[in-house]
This record gives structure tokens, C-alpha cells and sequence, in this order.
């Protein structure tokens, strides 16, 4: 086993390290490439010349910082209102429940992953329009629904992407062996205190593990707040907007960008964690 | 190939050169593009059909391409599927850059452009001539239609007329009172819909912004909404960013806006009167008018991409879909003039001709088709720079904030 | 920590108001499916079943559930094959830029599904068209697979880190080949994590909408696509509600399934 090993390690990298490698970070790096290009004003034909004008306008242009921080405060929004719901849920599901309950919880929990994401989508903006149930289920109290808009998105954004945060949250919880609880409980600490002190901190790298997703999904979505956000814009649409309004192959390039750092950011800060272990 | 782009850059400034010391004025309004400012790649058309190859696939405006999923009644697909054996595939456009960028992808044979479209497909060569010869119902469309600037460059046909219409300011008869009828309703500042307004979410849209200064402000001197010079640009981005803090949501998508108008999420906007149509089939209160300035509107062209390896279907189609029956089938569905003139014996509403004004040319002069804005200015200066559609789309993006 | 009355009560009420919150929308979706209007008001206006009827005739929708099928199918088990070779090597040997591997694989999932679709895009006409490779299925499952990989890969290296190695090495001291210990001995252990990442690998694909626009030619329509077209055609536009309202009903089999098949009740890994 030992002598054939670097061979069979090579073998058993090589496939997928080719798949990934070529076909993944090669079309990256093409697109990364075609962000120094510039296309033909009326024809909308790429003009293979290196230029740094795309750049220049992403930095400089207010629109693109505005959208920029107003899309990564959105998934941060959603990530942490992820967090506070799933945390609860998955707590329940490893600790309290019996372990038939357990099975059927999972299931319940995994079971949306398979409704569709646009059919989903468009019942919340059925939900949240004019005369839709959030709309009627607040009237007896005077209130009124938030309607379509970035409160309408973070909502069904963070709705939609639950299931990715409390699936982790429930795996690192069902590792921690139930006597560290009890020692706690043995040594004089509430179920407060222990949460805070013991449970916390060991399950802290699955919900960060969650919140890659729920952070990397929201970043970039584009068609949930074109259904239920009203008029607003995120850095997903700039993208969208770019490559088929503007027909401005190199612009998207060059806004794309901008998620593929912040996430590259978020993933490196991540990795002191110990999260990508914890996928 | 240096050399040719030179040859072509040199054509293109003679072209610039000469074309610039003639004067538009009002009577070509529409189309001063095609002769100024850009050469038509060379290309030839189909000299003779071939054996039909099985598929054609489509880019086409919402309710063009109907095979009878969204009204059992409305199918004008199958009987083509059935005579020429080739299947259509169907992706629809929501605007006419997403048709701009979908063409340039190489995977469709036909497109339903509209005029801020077909230019810049044919100055691109994504779209290349089309042998009239080939498509024998030509013959009988509106001389109107014809040759146009949009749709022709120097007496070289690049594509067949579908039809033209205008865009409509629609409204909740019980939301808006008193009825409008003018646009002024969508871009008044103060506007009791606040939060309940809608526009068409497209750069073009800047367009009827000008139009409406070109009737409120006449001192900006806007001939035509879409030459617009830095002051008269600045004026119309103003007026949509102002514009911006009432819209509820922009609309590409139409039943977004059915669905919107029917929940009275959206009570007044730009619209088509194939949604209006459908929006009152689902019994919504809603009535569309076409105010007191004007409306921007569109003529639309069938073309067929350079790329497409089903040219034979692309050409069937073309025929079909002017063919008298099935353009005026079309024309009643989506709510439009259609361009055969046999079409109007064809309609199932006698008076459709009539009330689309499908030969009333002194009617479409008051309707500014969607054009390419470019640096020449299409209304004839010469002495100033207009801002270009690159331009017009930053400002658009800009505008949504 | 034993967890006073009151707050089991409160977390198990938590955790019912969680479920509703989550299924509420998805009752919004079965409750249009029978309502008559085409648009979605509230409160339905009456009860009609033919929608159900329309659309068990509908031929779009079954044509793009069978496409939808076969590209997850595809792509999961691209993703079965790479994925689990990958993590044997991440966790049986050690060597350098072990670390990479990880994040180079977490990668197609982590950044925005546009900047995949986009990119795949480009590089598919710019390298794949001129081969004669056309935009189509092919183009789709290679599309899936690239954020396919790391969900079968998370799940069998977590599997395999808490086998350990030990068992593998008894049985190849035993006289086993690596081909029969393998058989005998690994695959037995990971089989029910390759079930949970497969599994979870095909919900991905099978309800991917961004990246498939960008990688799907004008041929091929996934249910996604199916859906995206028509829910923008109002007489479409209830039958989809049936067709995800039958989606949300039948998926509990498979994943109650795999929940039954799997020592593992964690659900799998992401």
C-alpha cells in the first residue's frame, strides 16, 4: 500500500483535481481575463484590448459601492437570522427529541430542499403582495405588511436558505457527546451557562460552516429580489444587468469580481475556525 | 486583418463624412441611424432554401411565438410545426437587450427585433440580409413598412415586418382617479401612488422620460427622445431618478405586471395592450390609454442570425409568420397594428385594422419607435454629441440605485 | 445539562413554530394549486381540480421533469465518482496543499451561482463550441457537477475520518487486495454517507435555476427552466403550482428513504 501510494494518491487526485481545475477555475479565469477587455459601444462586440477601464469604473462609480454594501449587509442579515432560528431548531432536534422524532424532523427539515426555489419564491410574493396573507393575517391589528422591498428579500432569502444552516448546526450538535452537558450540569452550571460557555463555543464552527452558504447564496442571488424586491438592486443584478442589458461581457467580468473576493475573504477568515471541517 | 479593419474604419468615416451635411429634420425622425455612423458588415443572404432542418429556435417577444399552452384558442405554431416539419423552440425576451445578447450567443435562428435592437444586431453582424424573394408573403406588406431605416441599410432588406404598436399608460379604473391622460400621472413628483407605480425596465426607458420633456419643457429643445445631448439627458435622468422614489417595482416580466396590476400592487404604468387584455380576462379593472403626449412604441422585424444552422426553418418561419392568417392571429392576440395588409380581412374583429391604425402612417408619426441611440445625433446636429446606449445604460443602472 | 420543563416545552414550540414557518409557504403553493384564478390572490376564490388534470397532460412539464432526472442523475454521479476520490485522498494521505484541495472544491459553492453560470458560459463557447461540443445536457450536468463534487466529498471524508483508517490496514495485513478491501471493507462503511451526498447532490441539481440558464442551449429545458418560463404565462402559471405542489408531496419518499437506509440520522453534510 505504502509503495504504490504517491502513485494512487495521484491517481485519485487527478480526476477530480482535472474536472475542477480546467473546467472550473479555467472558465473563472477566462472571465477574469475578459474583465480587462472592453466591448464596441454600439455593437456590443468584445474588443480584445487590455484596459483597466472596467475597474476604473467599479471603483469609482458610487452606484457599485452603494449596492456592493448594501448586498453584503443583506447576507449578512440573512446569515444571522439564520443562525438565530436554526440554532434553536437544531438544538431540539439533537438534544431534546427521541430519536424517532429525530428522523422525522430531519426529514421534515430536508424535505423543502426539493420544492422549487422560483415556486417558493413567487408563493412569498404572493404572500407579501396587496391583498396576500401577510397583508390579511395583520389587519386585525392595524398593521401593515412590509410589502416588496430588501425587508421582503432578507425574509424570504433567509427562508429560503434555513434548511443549509440548521443541517450543519445539527450535525456538530450531534457530536457533542451529551456528558460534556452533563458535567456541566454536574458542576453547578444552568442550561444558560452551559449553552453560553460549553455548547457555543464547540458548535461555533458548524454555524460558521452554515453561514458560508447562507452568506454565498444571498451574495449573489439576483432573481429573489427581482420577484419580491420591489425596485431594489443587488450586486447578483448589476452582474445580470451587465451581461444581458448591457450586453457588457467584460463589465460582469470585472463586478463579478467582487463577490469572488468577498467570499474568498470570508472563506480564508474561516478556515481559523475549523469550519471547512465541519461542512 | 488590420488592414480590412482599417479599410472598414475609412468606409465608415466617409459614410460619417458625407452623411453628416444632410438634414433629417422631422420627416425621417425614425431612422437617421442607418445612414449615418456605422457600415453593415458584408454579408449575403440565403440564395435558395434547402431541405427545412428539423427545428428553428426562436427569440421572441412575449405572445409572438404562441403554440396554444397559454389560450387553446391561440396557435399559430402547430399548423407551421405540421406544414414545414420544423419544431419551435421558443425563448422569450423580456427586453431588447436580452434579445441582443441572446442572438449574440449563436444559438438562435430567428429574432423579433425591435428597432433599438435590429440595428445594433446588424452593425454587430450578428443578423445578416434577408432574400425577400424567399419569403413570398413580403409582397403583401404595408409600403410603409418597407425599407425603413430600422430594418434596411441602403435599400438592403435585413429582415420581414411583424407588426408595430404603442406603448399605453395603463391604470386601475378604481385606484386612479381622475381617469389620465397624460403622463404626467407617472412622473408627477407628488404623486398620490407613491410606491404603486410602475415603468418598463429597460435603459430605453429614458426615452419616454424625453418624450414627455419634449411636450412639458420645451426649452430644452428634445426633437426626438432619443438624440439626446448632455443637458437634455441630464434633464430626463433627473426626472426618472425623481421618478425612482415612487416606482413600486420595474417590469420585463408581463405577468409580473398582470399580476401586479390584478393585486393592486401597481395601480399606473407603461404597459402593452396584450396586457391589459389579459389582465381584464382575469377580471382586473384596468384601462389603458395612450396620453396626450405621445408614446414611444415599437416596429418590430423578424431577422435571421448570421450564425443559425437552420436557415431553411428561420426562412419558413419568416413566411408563416406574415402570412396573412397567422400575422393577423398575432396582431389580435398581443394587441397590435399587424403588417400585412391582407391581415386585415383576417382578424376576427373586423375594426382591428382601424383601431390599431395599421395603414394610418400620420398616427405612427406620433409614435417614436424604439431606436439605437448613438453619438450622432438622430435628429440631425451635428455641432453636439448625444449620448450612446452604453451611456443610457450606465444612467439606467444609476437610476434604479 | 438537564433542561428544565418550561424549556424543553419552549424549544419544542420553537421548533413547531419553526416547521410551520417553513411549510406555510409551501401550503400557499398546494392550496393555489387548486384554486381556480391564474394569478395568485388571497384568499382562493373557489376549488377546481382541473389544473390537476391539465397538467397530468401537460407534455412540457413531463419532457422537463425527464431532462431534469437525467442531468441530476448525471451530475450526481459525476459527483459520486470525483467526489469520493478526492476525499479518499484528503483523508488517507497526507501531502501538501491538502488544505487547497478543500477549499478548491468548496469553491463552485461558495461563490455566487452567476459568476459559475457566467463563467462556465464563456469558456464553453470560447473552448467547447469549436470542438463541436454544443451547449445542451452535457453542457448542463458539467455545469451541476462542478458544486456537486464538494457535497459527496463532505460527506464521505467525514465518513471516513471517523472509520479511521485502522480497519483497512487489518484487512490489507490479512492478505486483502486493495480492490477487495475496498469492496469488503470501505465501501460497506462510507455506502450510506455516498447515499446521503448523492442524495443531496441531486436536490442541487435537480432545483438549480442561475447556473443552468448559463449552461442550457435553447433545447434543453430543465424543470427549472420549465418553471421559469412559465410561470410568467398566466394559463401556465397554476399548472406549475401543481407540478411543485406534486414536487414538495412526492419528495418525502426519497428522503425518508434515505433517512431509513442510513445509520448516519445526521441528514448528511453540505
Amino acid at each position: 500500500m505504502h509503495r504504490l501510494s504517491w502513485l494512487r494518491l495521484g491517481f485519485l487526485l487527478s480526476a477530480p483535481m482535472a474536472w475542477l481545475l480546467v473546467a472550473y477555475l479555467g472558465a473563472l479565469a477566462v472571465l477574469l481575463v475578459s474583465a480587462f477587455w472592453t466591448t464596441d459601444v454600439f455593437t456590443g462586440n468584445v474588443i480584445h484590448q487590455i484596459t483597466t477601464a472596467n475597474f476604473h469604473q467599479l471603483l469609482t462609480s458610487d452606484l457599485y459601492r452603494t449596492v456592493t454594501i448594501r448586498s453584503v449587509l443583506v447576507a449578512a442579515a440573512v446569515t444571522a437570522i439564520c443562525a438565530v432560528v436554526a440554532f434553536p431548531m437544531a438544538f431540539y432536534m439533537a438534544k431534546v427529541a427521541s430519536p424517532t422524532m429525530r428522523r422525522f424532523l430531519v426529514v421534515a427539515v430536508l424535505t423543502p430542499l426539493w420544492a422549487s426555489y422560483l415556486v417558493k419564491v413567487y408563493a412569498w410574493r404572493a404572500m407579501f403582495s396587496g391583498n396576500g396573507v401577510i397583508n390579511w393575517a395583520l389587519e386585525p391589528f392595524g398593521l401593515n405588511g412590509p410589502g416588496f422591498g430588501l425587508t421582503a428579500t432578507v425574509i424570504v432569502l433567509a427562508y429560503l436558505w434555513l434548511p443549509f444552516m440548521i443541517l450543519p448546526i445539527y450535525a456538530g450538535l450531534e457530536r457533542l457527546p451529551d456528558s460534556l452537558l452533563e458535567a456541566s450540569g454536574d458542576l453547578g452550571a444552568g442550561a444558560g451557562r452551559t449553552t453560553r460557555s460549553v455548547v457555543l463555543p464547540l458548535v461555533f464552527p458548524s454555524v460558521v460552516a452554515g453561514s458560508i452558504f447562507t452568506f454565498s447564496l444571498s451574495l449573489g442571488d439576483y432573481i429573489a429580489v427581482q420577484i419580491v424586491g420591489g425596485k431594489s438592486q443587488l450586486i447578483g443584478n448589476l452582474i445580470y444587468g451587465s451581461l444581458l442589458t448591457a450586453n457588457n461581457l467584460p463589465l460582469a467580468g470585472a463586478l463579478a469580481t467582487v463577490p469572488i473576493v468577498i467570499m474568498v475573504i470570508y472563506l480564508l477568515g474561516v478556515r481559523r475556525t475549523g469550519a471547512l471541517d465541519q461542512l | 486583418m488590420n488592414s480590412r479593419r482599417l479599410l472598414v474604419l475609412a468606409t465608415a468615416a466617409v459614410l460619417v463624412l458625407t452623411a453628416c451635411g444632410s438634414d433629417s429634420g422631422t420627416k425621417d425622425k425614425n431612422g437617421a441611424a442607418a445612414t449615418q455612423g456605422f457600415t453593415a458588415p458584408k454579408l449575403t443572404a440565403l440564395d435558395k432554401l434547402g431541405t427545412p432542418e428539423g427545428e428553428v429556435n426562436i427569440v421572441a417577444w412575449a405572445g409572438y411565438v404562441e403554440d396554444g399552452s397559454s389560450d387553446k384558442n391561440v396557435d399559430w405554431v402547430t399548423p407551421f410545426e405540421q406544414a414545414t416539419g420544423c419544431k419551435v423552440n421558443v425563448k422569450v425576451g423580456t427586453t431588447s437587450d436580452e434579445m441582443v445578447s441572446l442572438i449574440k450567443t449563436g444559438q438562435y435562428d430567428v429574432v423579433s427585433a425591435s428597432g433599438d435592437a435590429s440595428l445594433r444586431l446588424i452593425a454587430a453582424g450578428d443578423v445578416e440580409p434577408v432574400n425577400t424573394a424567399l419569403v413570398p408573403n413580403y409582397a403583401d406588406v404595408f409600403e410603409g413598412l418597407k425599407k425603413q431605416p430600422w430594418n434596411s441599410v441602403k435599400g438592403v432588406e435585413y429582415g420581414v415586418p411583424h407588426g408595430r404598436g404603442a406603448n399605453l399608460l395603463m391604470y386601475r379604473t378604481d385606484k386612479v382617479k381622475p381617469a389620465p391622460d397624460s403622463w404626467g400621472a407617472v412622473f408627477d413628483a407628488s404623486s398620490p401612488y407613491k410606491g404603486h407605480i410602475t415603468a418598463y425596465d429597460s435603459p430605453i426607458y429614458i426615452a419616454d422620460a424625453a418624450l414627455y420633456l419634449m411636450k412639458t419643457k420645451p426649452e430644452l429643445k428634445i426633437k426626438n427622445p432619443y438624440a439626446l445631448d448632455e443637458a437634455q439627458f441630464t434633464a430626463a435622468v433627473d426626472l426618472l431618478k425623481t421618478q425612482n422614489a415612487n416606482v413600486g417595482e420595474y417590469w420585463g416580466d408581463y405577468l409580473k405586471e398582470i399580476q401586479a396590476f390584478k393585486n393592486a400592487d401597481t395601480v399606473i404604468g407603461t404597459s402593452w395592450q396584450i396586457i391589459v387584455n389579459l389582465a381584464k380576462a382575469e377580471k382586473a379593472p384596468v384601462e389603458a390609454v395612450l396620453p396626450k403626449e405621445g408614446a414611444t412604441g415599437w416596429s418590430d422585424t423578424w431577422m435571421v442570425a448570421t450564425k443559425s444552422k437552420h436557415k431553411t426553418c428561420a426562412y419558413k418561419w419568416l413566411d408563416h409568420i406574415i402570412s396573412p392568417k397567422a400575422n393577423a392571429q398575432v396582431a389580435e392576440w398581443f394587441g397590435e397594428a399587424p403588417s400585412n395588409a391582407k391581415s386585415c380581412n383576417e382578424t376576427a374583429d373586423k375594426a382591428h385594422c382601424d383601431t390599431f391604425h395599421a395603414d394610418d402612417e400620420a398616427y405612427f408619426d406620433q409614435v417614436w419607435y424604439w431606436t439605437t441611440p448613438i453619438e450622432q445625433c438622430l435628429d440631425g446636429r451635428t455641432k453636439v454629441k448625444c449620448k450612446n446606449y452604453s451611456e443610457w445604460t450606465t444612467a439606467w443602472q444609476e437610476i434604479k440605485g | 445539562m438537564r433542561l428544565s420543563r418550561p424549556s424543553r416545552l419552549a424549544l419544542a414550540a420553537f421548533m413547531l413554530l419553526g416547521l410551520a414557518v417553513i411549510y406555510v409557504p409551501l401550503g400557499v403553493v398546494l392550496i393555489s394549486s387548486f384554486s381556480p384564478e391564474k394569478t395568485f390572490g388571497w384568499p382562493p376564490s373557489g376549488f377546481t381540480l382541473s389544473w390537476w388534470g391539465k397538467a397530468w397532460d401537460n407534455e412540457g412539464a413531463r419532457a422537463a421533469l425527464a431532462t431534469s432526472v437525467k442531468a441530476a442523475l448525471g451530475a450526481t454521479a459525476v459527483a459520486l465518482v470525483l467526489g469520493t476520490m478526492a476525499s479518499f485522498a484528503v483523508a488517507r494521505y497526507r501531502f501538501f496543499g491538502r488544505e487547497a484541495v478543500s477549499i478548491l472544491l468548496v469553491l463552485p459553492i461558495a461563490l455566487p451561482g452567476i459568476v459559475t453560470g457566467i463563467a462556465l458560459s464563456s469558456a464553453i463557447q470560447t473552448t467547447l463550441r469549436p470542438l463541436g461540443i454544443d451547449f445542451g445536457l452535457f453542457t448542463v450536468i458539467i455545469g451541476h457537477s462542478t458544486f456537486c463534487i464538494v457535497v459527496v466529498y463532505n460527506n464521505v471524508l467525514a465518513r471516513l475520518r471517523r472509520v479511521g483508517g485502522s480497519l483497512e490496514e487489518a484487512s490489507m495485513d490479512l492478505g486483502a487486495g486493495v480492490l477487495q478491501t475496498f469492496r469488503f471493507v470501505t465501501f460497506p462503511a462510507v455506502r450510506s454517507a455516498l447515499l446521503a451526498g448523492g442524495l443531496l447532490a441531486f436536490a442541487l441539481s435537480f432545483d438549480e435555476i442561475i447556473v443552468t440558464t448559463f449552461t442550457a442551449g435553447p433545447g434543453v429545458q430543465t424543470l427549472p427552466i420549465w418553471i421559469y418560463q412559465n410561470l410568467a404565462r398566466p394559463n401556465q402559471a397554476p399548472i406549475v403550482n401543481v407540478v411543485a405542489a406534486l414536487l414538495i408531496v412526492l419528495s418525502v419518499i426519497p428522503v425518508w428513504l434515505a433517512q431509513r437506509l442510513s445509520a448516519d440520522t445526521s441528514g448528511g453534510r453540505l
